[in-house]
């Protein structure tokens, strides 16, 4: 690795990312189309994962491409594509309750920064370049060493949850 | 060199050179990879392929390429407009861009990630937008139905390809492709011979991905017109085939480097010194290859029908001279530009290997059905590949408990208890099948 996270590509770079996180998910929320909104969505998570290497956390990076980018968003589409989206043109996207929810907003902004201010004496962040370049190891270490239960109970939930669902669609066939 | 560029870029430069080049030279190769795959068919049909455009259709990916660019650029009416532009884009760009970790040699790559082959495998998952966006932009039915096959096959064949690297991963103990390399290297066997079953799990699954026949359903012209790409013509047609060859180069390169020694030359640890200079025997062997390339050609170049193609055919002979002198005088180059060209040479020569294997099977086998398709990837290979995986992990787990070092007795093992496995899968498929397709009683 050549340069350091100080560098002013780095920061540069951090809210090229950011910047296209925040636009796409506005832009994935108000369009029409749902494959336009599926895009926008890919391109979110995109720049999230870029927002991870930029942090040099290359393996959340790879992991955050393969499984949502390449997985579970191609399955988004999948389904997408299979049901009539001419129905889903002429819904009506927004309805008119303005009020409640600016209500709900002001209270949710309200709940986020008494949020922060609690724990404002946490907001300290060390230096996030105290990071093993070997990474990768240290989460495979973690994972199946110090919390070897709580992996496999986290399996075995999304087992089950397959099995569920395999069980669910075979009844109706 | 180093006085002409300042400090703080020079950790750029080289990257940057090595990009350019594999932009540059990718679009050339993959115009000659299909050359390669019409005269491969050519010769399996017992045919004589492309001959008109230079001196055996030689030149031929260059004629395609120019009419491909001067081409009336079509788009249908009811077509999304921004997405059927950005799919062919796409599809090419994520192609290209997993050329970023591919180690062509020891020193010839761009960057050696710490997890380089999940880069790649990240980056060439998400070629598959350019497939299925495209299929729908182009709102056409046949588009559509290629796009959705394309889907539902990459995303089951993705499972047991990636399960059937873990056992090579596994030997390796590293996701750095540069690593995974000099693990075989250090452990003297390129990791086919010790996890056969694994590479074979690869090739099936690398051919599904690249949609290549007898997988290539997408695009099944006797059922689809074209699959994704019927409404696509021109130049943006040429950019999906070019990220589907692309495509392919990156596969062969991830098989390469995984189970084929990468950049090492065949019996690597193997010294023999030449004569008592220091050129080793084996060094020579591309050197030869070349040579006797050029000889032929020069043998061949009087007996073109036209003046043109013996001047052309000269020059090919001509290239492989300047080839066979270029490998000669590396072997007496410094070592890291010695191994640089040797190791790009063997390279290339293993993936060109692979891809060849691609197109024998293409022209052998018929296209599956979808369902039998969708078999093959549930009912066999992903159980093969996870059984796989346990056999080769425990297995590897003993060797360190026991002191069992010899690799050979490793492959052996593991192999037979795998074929055991096959065979098994295989009957209980076929006794699936005949349950499933046996008549109403």
């Amino acid at each position: 690795m050549t340069g350091s996270a100080a560098s002013p590509i780095t920061s540069v770079l951090f809210y090229i990312f950011a910047l296209m996180a925040v636009a796409s998910a506005v832009l994935m929320v108000t369009r029409r189309n749902i494959i336009h909104s599926a895009v926008f969505l890919i391109t979110t998570l995109l720049a999230t994962a870029g927002i991870f290497l930029q942090l040099e956390a290359e393996f959340l990076f790879v992991v955050q491409i393969i499984l949502y980018v390449g997985g579970i968003m191609v399955l988004f589409v999948f389904v997408i594509m299979l049901v009539n989206l001419d129905v889903s043109l002429h819904l009506i996207q927004f309805n008119r309750q303005k009020y409640v929810a600016g209500v709900l907003a002001f209270v949710l902004t309200a709940q986020l920064l008494i949020a922060f201010w609690v724990g404002r004496s946490s907001l300290n962040l060390g230096d996030a370049r105290a990071m093993d370049p070997k990474n990768t190891e240290a989460v495979g270490q973690a994972l199946f060493q110090r919390y070897m239960l709580p992996f496999e109970i986290a399996s075995i939930l999304l087992l089950v949850a397959m099995i569920g669902a395999v069980v669910m669609a075979k009844r109706r066939v | 060199m180093n006085h002409l560029i300042p400090p703080s870029i020079l950790p750029y430069v080289l990257p940057v050179l090595y990009g350019v080049v594999i932009v540059a030279v990718l679009p050339l190769l993959a115009g000659y990879i299909v050359l390669l795959e019409r005269k491969v068919m050519a010769d399996m049909q017992a045919r004589l392929g492309p001959m008109r455009v230079g001196p055996h259709g030689l030149l031929q990916p260059i004629a395609d390429a120019l009419k491909l660019l001067i081409k009336e650029d079509i788009i249908p009416v009811k077509a999304d407009l921004f997405l059927f532009w950005c799919a062919p884009v796409l599809s090419v760009t994520m192609a290209l861009l997993a050329y970023a970790a591919i180690p062509f040699g020891p020193a010839f790559q761009i960057a050696d990630l710490n997890v380089g082959l999940l880069f790649i495998l990240a980056i060439s998952s998400l070629g598959i937008y350019g497939i299925v966006l495209g299929g729908w932009a182009s709102n056409s039915h046949y588009s559509l139905l290629g796009a959705l096959r394309s889907a539902a096959q990459l995303v089951s064949y993705e499972t047991a390809a990636g399960l059937a690297l873990v056992s090579a991963l596994m030997l390796a103990g590293s996701l750095s492709m540069k690593d995974i390399v000099q693990a075989q290297y250090d452990q003297g066997v390129w990791f086919i011979f010790v996890v056969p079953v694994g590479f074979f799990i690869y090739l099936v699954g690398s051919i599904a991905e690249t949609n290549r026949a007898p997988f290539d359903l997408p695009e099944a012209e006797s059922e689809l017109v074209a699959g994704y790409m019927t409404e696509y013509s021109g130049f943006r047609w040429a950019l999906y085939f070019l990220g589907e060859y692309a495509n392919m180069v990156v596969v062969a390169s991830i098989a390469t480097t995984l189970f084929l020694g990468g950049w090492l030359r065949p019996f690597a640890r193997y010294q023999d010194h030449l004569f008592g200079t220091s050129v080793e025997l084996l060094d020579i062997l591309p050197t030869i290859l070349f040579l006797g390339v050029a000889v032929y050609s020069f043998w061949l170049a009087p007996k073109q029908p036209v003046k043109i193609q013996k001047i052309v055919m000269a020059l090919v002979g001509g290239l492989c001279l300047v080839l066979a002198v270029g490998m000669a005088g590396a072997l007496f180059a410094p070592d890291a530009v010695r191994m640089g060209v040797h190791g790009a040479f063997w390279f290339l020569a293993k993936v060109f290997t692979y891809i060849y294997a691609f197109l024998w099977i293409r022209f052998t086998f018929p296209r599956y059905r979808f369902d039998q398709l969708m078999r093959l990837g549930w009912h066999f290979l992903i159980p093969l590949a996870l059984v796989n995986v346990v056999v080769v992990g425990t297995t590897i787990v003993l060797q360190q408990n026991w002191d069992w070092r010899h690799p050979m007795l490793t492959a052996i093992v593991t192999t037979a208890i795998m074929l055991g496995v096959a065979a098994f899968l295989g009957r209980e498929d076929k006794q699936h099948q005949a349950a499933v397709e046996a008549p109403e009683p």
